[in-house]
């Protein structure tokens, strides 16, 4: 018995053991004539594994149209699951970058993950891209030397959005209803600034939890001598308080506006009539009438089975960043210092959603579309109504006094007329 | 038994100081994260394995000392000694007023009060944002400097630190569970009648297990916060909580060494075959399931002979 029960220990111990000894294979050595590894993060588990499963399908995509190879070098992805878990993202961009040994970091969902990678990345000197993460302040007052942001800062829609708002529309005193959170609050925090520059007014901020399954006590509460309402949702919730803004009859009376994500393609297919008419603004359509995106969006819903979202577009166009990275770089993705002064070059004339440089933040100065939701054909889609060109993260504020102002958050711009 | 005990964990102590070094960095991370929550894991076996008190809430206490430290450190400038203090003085804190809540309570009810007031930390740690940042966490948490001739921000180094604190807090359970108080501990879990019936102060006995796996919890959360040098709600929130009964679970509970191997296993299983497949979910609940219908007891209690 006594030895039973030790051998049984030993063997417990060995077990232990068996889970690290695949690890402690080191990786050979790779020379300049191996493959370029590109390290991919995306939600591939949980409540955003489908957005992740566009974000890798959208990388997939391009990677493929140019035969997995740059300049004559293979291109190897490495996709891990970072369960939208800010710890789990951590874990895994270690595992890439010390056991992978990638040349480059990138995707990516939640704007937490992206601020918990940001000490890392920087202090291991490896290059990264953000596609989707927009949290404000990666590249404005706490900037990441090694992060290039291929897609948007949250707020960047928005100050142009409501600018056009007030020239276009008859709006002028707005109620917002959002979710609550860092996402929610940068882009109120955006519209709010410009909004109540060009004489407009927020009248009421409604922040939802992010576990609401009910919007109706919300809604009810919604001033209803507002001239309308700026709503942020993100998909499922999008669906949900779309259909409880329908049916609770504000949307014969009040005008909807909203983020991009309310009606991102993601979503959309799957809502009914309620989301007529609603005009939200971002960086990107699936209905942008241009070669380049009439090429994207085909190829994707033919490998994905689905329309392509702003999710996709952002990997796909990211993908292409890299590329062309690399190609600048003349292929030398080890020289890291090298690789990342091309990446921060790079300019794109003729994407999917237009034409894209960047800024010495490392941000996307690009389009911002205004789209309104039309039945075209059948199918539902994001019109666009207006194009904003050459839209930088500080728009036409000063960007030294915008980083003097405090991030947006949930009490700033602080509601003056609430 | 002691001797046998103390033995086995020297002997698995001396074989991860000996295998740290021979592999690589990534490895050695997972190892330290695996020791760390071998902390968490055994300091809420003193609730649910020594005194069958099944906390959902567990999370709370260990994410209080993470924000602590990441409070301090960045906005603060405090050093480690600070920070070890701060953090476990407010999760024992925080475990004393929740404990007041919850000790009266048993069972499912138990379950339902310990993970109310789990979300209750949560809760703070979501939207007190001037104090927290809320959803997007605190970032840029640096690694303690002791004046030690090794440097912290090393994988190695930190790691051997993590395993002190390992044996450390193993070494203060240890003594813990096997005093008299321990021992009525356990006669609470047999039988609580019982035990009233003789005298006992249960209601004291259990407070104080309550208080002190909050205590310990906090010690595991410091070395968290500096290790991930991030924290955000989702280290407070119910699936942390839920993850660490699951590693007391699978090890096996009423025992210290069980929770700390559950806790390996969890952590070098969800990072290691998730490498291979995008099910690793299904494969990490079958492991679940297995041990369940196979070992009720844990892996660790299954090859355990209970003393009678």
């Amino acid at each position: 018995m006594r030895t039973s029960r030790l051998s049984v220990r030993a063997a417990a111990l060995l077990a232990l053991l068996a889970f690290v000894a695949p690890f402690a294979v080191a990786p050979i050595a790779t020379a300049q004539s191996g493959p370029i590894k590109i390290g991919m993060l995306a939600p591939l588990t949980g409540p955003f594994a489908q957005i992740g499963k566009d974000m890798v399908n959208g990388t997939e995509l391009y990677l493929d149209e140019i035969g997995r190879q740059i300049g004559g070098r293979k291109v190897e992805l490495i996709v891990e699951d970072d369960e939208g878990n800010p710890a789990t993202a951590l874990n895994k961009t270690r595992k890439m970058v010390e056991q992978d040994k990638v040349h480059l970091v990138t995707g990516g969902l939640l704007a937490n993950v992206g601020y918990a990678l940001q000490p890392y990345i920087d202090s291991q000197r490896i290059p990264a891209t953000y596609p989707v993460m927009a949290a404000d302040d990666i590249t404005q007052r706490k900037p990441a030397r090694y992060i290039v942001r291929t897609g948007w800062a949250t707020s960047q829609p928005m100050h142009p959005f409501a600018e056009w708002v007030v020239k276009n529309t008859k709006a002028r005193k707005i109620a917002f209803i959002g979710m609550d959170y860092a996402f929610g609050y940068e882009t109120l925090g955006g519209f709010q600034q410009v909004l109540e520059q060009n004489g407009g007014q927020i009248v009421q901020k409604i922040w939802t939890p992010l576990n609401t399954n009910d919007f109706a006590p919300f809604l009810a509460q919604l001033k209803r001598d507002s001239d309308a309402v700026l709503a942020l949702f993100v998909g499922r919730l999008a669906l949900q308080f779309m259909k409880q803004y329908e049916e609770s009859g504000l949307k014969a009376k009040l005008p909807l506006f909203g983020g991009g994500t309310l009606t991102d393609e993601s979503v959309l297919p799957q809502m009914g009539d309620e989301a007529l008419g609603t005009i939200t603004a971002l960086h990107y359509s699936q209905a942008l009438d241009n070669p380049a995106n009439q090429k994207f969006s085909k190829a994707f819903e033919a490998k994905a089975g689905k329309i392509s979202s702003y999710y996709s577009e952002a990997c796909y166009t990211n993908a292409r960043w890299i590329a062309e990275a690399v190609k600048a770089a003349g292929g030398k993705v080890e020289d890291r210092e090298g690789f990342l002064a091309a990446l921060k070059k790079v300019e794109l004339k003729d994407t999917a959603r237009g034409p894209i440089s960047i800024d010495k933040w490392g941000n996307p100065v690009q389009n911002i579309y205004v789209r309104k939701v039309e039945r075209v054909g059948g199918k539902l889609q994001n019109t666009v109504i207006a194009t904003i060109p050459a839209v930088g993260q500080f728009w036409k504020f000063n960007p030294d006094e915008y980083m003097k102002l405090p991030l947006y958050s949930r009490d700033y711009p602080p509601c003056k007329h609430c | 038994m002691r001797g046998r005990s103390v033995a086995l964990v020297a002997v698995v102590v001396l074989a991860l100081i000996v295998v740290a070094p021979l592999v690589p960095s990534y490895p050695q991370t997972l190892l330290t994260q695996a020791v760390i929550f071998a902390i968490l894991a055994m300091s809420l076996d003193v609730l649910l394995g020594y005194t069958g008190l099944a906390s959902l809430g567990h999370a709370g206490y260990f994410g209080i000392a993470a924000y602590a430290v990441g409070i301090l450190t960045t906005q603060h400038q405090a050093g480690f000694a600070v920070c070890l203090l701060v953090g476990i003085v407010l999760a024992t804190g925080t475990a004393a007023v929740f404990g007041l809540l919850a000790i009266r309570a048993t069972g499912t009810y138990f379950l339902m009060i310990t993970l109310a007031l789990g979300m209750v930390v949560w809760g703070l740690a979501f939207r007190w944002v001037s104090m927290t940042k809320g959803d997007n966490g605190i970032a840029g948490i640096p690694r303690p400097e002791l004046g030690l001739p090794w440097n912290l921000s090393n994988p190695l180094p930190f790691f051997y630190f993590a395993l002190a604190a390992f044996v450390l807090a193993w070494a203060l359970l240890a003594i813990l569970v096997r005093s008299p108080f321990g021992l009525s501990l356990k006669g609470i879990r047999e039988s609580e009648a019982r035990m009233r019936a003789l005298g006992y102060n249960v209601w004291l006995h259990k407070y104080l297990a309550f208080v002190l796996a909050g205590a310990f919890a906090g010690f595991a959360g410091v070395f968290w916060g500096y290790y991930n040098g991030f924290v955000s709600p989702v280290d407070v929130q119910l699936v942390t909580s839920v993850e660490t009964l699951l590693m007391v679970a699978l090890g096996g509970p009423g025992t210290l060494g069980g929770p700390a191997l559950g806790a390996a296993v969890i952590v070098l299983l969800k990072n290691y075959v998730s490498v291979y497949t995008k099910r690793w979910l299904l494969i990490l609940g079958a492991v679940y399931i297995g041990v369940i219908l196979f070992a009720p007891r844990g892996v660790f209690g299954a090859f355990r002979r209970e003393p009678r």
